[in-house]
């Protein structure tokens, strides 16, 4: 019996994270619409093509090294005992890494019995929820340096944020055996930190050294509204984004552990779902939590936007993210007070940083993900002041101070390394598109192509009236 | 100390109930929720009323209102 039921549960994990991975795939749906919507019509094929082959890059980048960090950096390493953590089962050469079975070849190195038994039905599906966290990274970027940055430029910096630096970030502090959670009882169960204040503060990197679009200011250095092509379609993408984030929050949780399988201190025999620090939560609570948080942030963002639908939208998926920190355990009442408040802060932030420091955000990202993330979970250190981080004895208790700090090293680790490569590769000449290129849009060849074709056919096809 | 009076995961789940921060104080969230749901209808009538006027004071000739029927989407 007991062997049955061991198995039931890790097929059913299994399938539980496949299904996630399934539904992560709208967000990246959303991300390309939403993202078509935002650029003029001469900008969009190639702006659909800059976020789409982040999708491949990513994934075999994450392959190769990704997952392998997540495991590894757990310690620092240096930063507490245990240096660089073994994990054969993450590197690419593993025949864990591929098609395998539970048992283990003959002659089969680097594969003990007990790896074979957990991780043949767990590692590709946990690898593919991980990685669909890994591409959103790289696609909230995107959006906001649309119309003007390099392709080339965009995906070497999706394949540095998304296989490398969220991922570093990841195992440091959303990783049960994490540094920042055993030092700093850093608490963070939906990513606000870890996924949106870091790809925020990449942003935020990238439009500094790649500057406004050509128009975006007047000679008084007033910003100007580049608006959109298609605003319904924005908002749709926006709405698709909503749909994958379900299940980025399923992919967050484990779907159901004993205590014994947690080892840590929790007793009596009770299984329970948890969320990714191994400490107790429920997939209701954050259903909850999840409604009540992107209805505040719509309802706040409704009215400080005046009713506009980019930002109305935008700002709902603000609050999902500003609330996420601490989704796992806030009421719903409270989600629902967070996900209004803090999304209509980033709103002013946005328009305070666009006009005193002339940065171009075209898709306001750097607010949704960067402040809302940070602000996150700043709020989740004092809302969950005092509880316990982790399952596991010895750990910090969640506290305002190790939040913040958690905060503001999420959001310096996205800023510092893109800066230095964003500088690096400007140096070369070939962050951004030529001003001529910028000017005619940068599907010009694309139209031109088109419109010889369309001429050409329809030449061939008067030809042939009246014969 | 602890927002939700939790200091450690050392117990047997099933003598655990609610986990949120700041128990006792539902009905006092709840009346604030309720607060943040009405005021919302308030503002966001005003703001629409004040809009609809700034609609209606604008291009009193007609001929906006005119190009519009004809461009008809």
């Amino acid at each position: 019996m007991e062997g049955n039921l061991n198995a039931l549960t890790m097929v059913f994990t299994e399938f539980y994270y496949w299904v996630t991975i399934v539904m992560m795939f709208l967000i990246h749906v959303g991300f390309c619409t939403y993202e078509v919507g935002v650029s003029r019509r001469r900008n969009h094929l190639k702006t659909l093509m800059k976020n789409a082959m982040a999708i491949p890059l990513v994934t075999i980048t994450f392959y190769f090294f990704g997952w392998w960090i997540y495991f590894a950096f757990v310690n620092g390493p240096g930063i507490v005992d245990g240096g660089l953590v073994t994990s054969n089962f993450a590197e690419p050469w593993s025949p864990l890494m591929a098609t395998h079975l539970s048992g283990v070849n003959p002659g089969e190195v680097d594969v003990t019995p007990a790896e074979a038994a957990y991780w043949h039905r767990l590692n590709g599906v946990f690898w593919g929820a991980f990685l669909l966290f890994s591409i959103t990274t790289a696609s909230i970027i995107s959006g906001s340096i649309i119309e003007r940055a390099r392709s080339s430029a965009f995906w070497i910096i999706a394949v540095l944020i998304g296989s490398v630096l969220w991922i570093l970030d990841a195992s440091w502090g959303w990783h049960p055996q994490g540094w920042m959670v055993k030092l700093w009882g850093y608490h963070d169960a939906y990513a606000s930190g870890v996924v949106h204040a870091i790809a925020g503060g990449a942003a935020l990197a990238f439009l500094i050294v790649l500057g406004p679009r050509i128009g975006k200011f007047r000679a008084d250095g007033t910003p100007r509204d580049i608006p959109p092509h298609n605003t319904w379609l924005v908002c749709i993408g926006l709405f698709l984004i909503y749909t994958g984030f379900w299940g980025f929050y399923a992919a967050c949780n484990i779907p159901i552990i004993s205590p014994e399988a947690i080892a840590g201190q929790i007793t009596g025999p009770m299984w329970t779902a948890t969320n990714i620090y191994l400490a107790p939560t429920t997939l209701s609570a954050i259903t909850l939590n999840f409604l009540m948080s992107l209805s505040g942030g719509m309802l706040g963002g409704y009215l400080i936007s005046k009713g506009d639908p980019f930002w109305t939208f935008s700002m709902g998926l603000c609050g999902v993210i500003s609330t996420s920190a601490g989704n796992d355990l806030y009421h719903p009442i409270q989600a629902m007070l967070i996900g209004a408040i803090v999304p209509c802060i980033c709103y002013k932030l946005h328009y305070f940083v666009e006009r005193r420091f002339k940065i171009d955000d075209a898709v306001g990202a750097v607010a949704v993900h960067g402040y809302g993330g940070f602000l996150g979970v700043v709020v989740a250190g004092f809302m969950l002041w005092g509880q316990p981080s982790s399952p596991y004895e010895g750990f910090a208790h969640i506290n305002p101070l190790g939040n913040f700090a958690g905060a503001v090293l999420m959001f310096l680790l996205g800023f510092i390394p893109v800066f230095i490569v964003c500088k690096i590769l400007n140096s070369f000449g070939v962050l951004r598109v030529p001003r001529k290129v910028e000017l005619e849009g940068v599907d010009f060849a694309l139209n031109h192509a088109f419109e010889a074709s369309v001429a050409e056919v329809g030449q061939a096809e008067k030809a042939m009236v009246n014969k | 100390m602890s927002t939700n009076g939790m200091e450690s995961w050392a117990v047997d789940l099933s003598t655990v109930g609610a986990i949120y921060p700041f128990q006792g104080s539902e009905v006092l969230m709840v009346i604030i929720g309720l607060v943040f749901w009405i005021g919302w209808h308030v503002l966001q009538t005003r703001q629409e009323t004040a809009e609809l006027a700034e609609d209606e004071a604008a291009d009193r000739s007609g001929d906006e209102t005119r190009k519009a029927i004809d461009r008809y989407y």
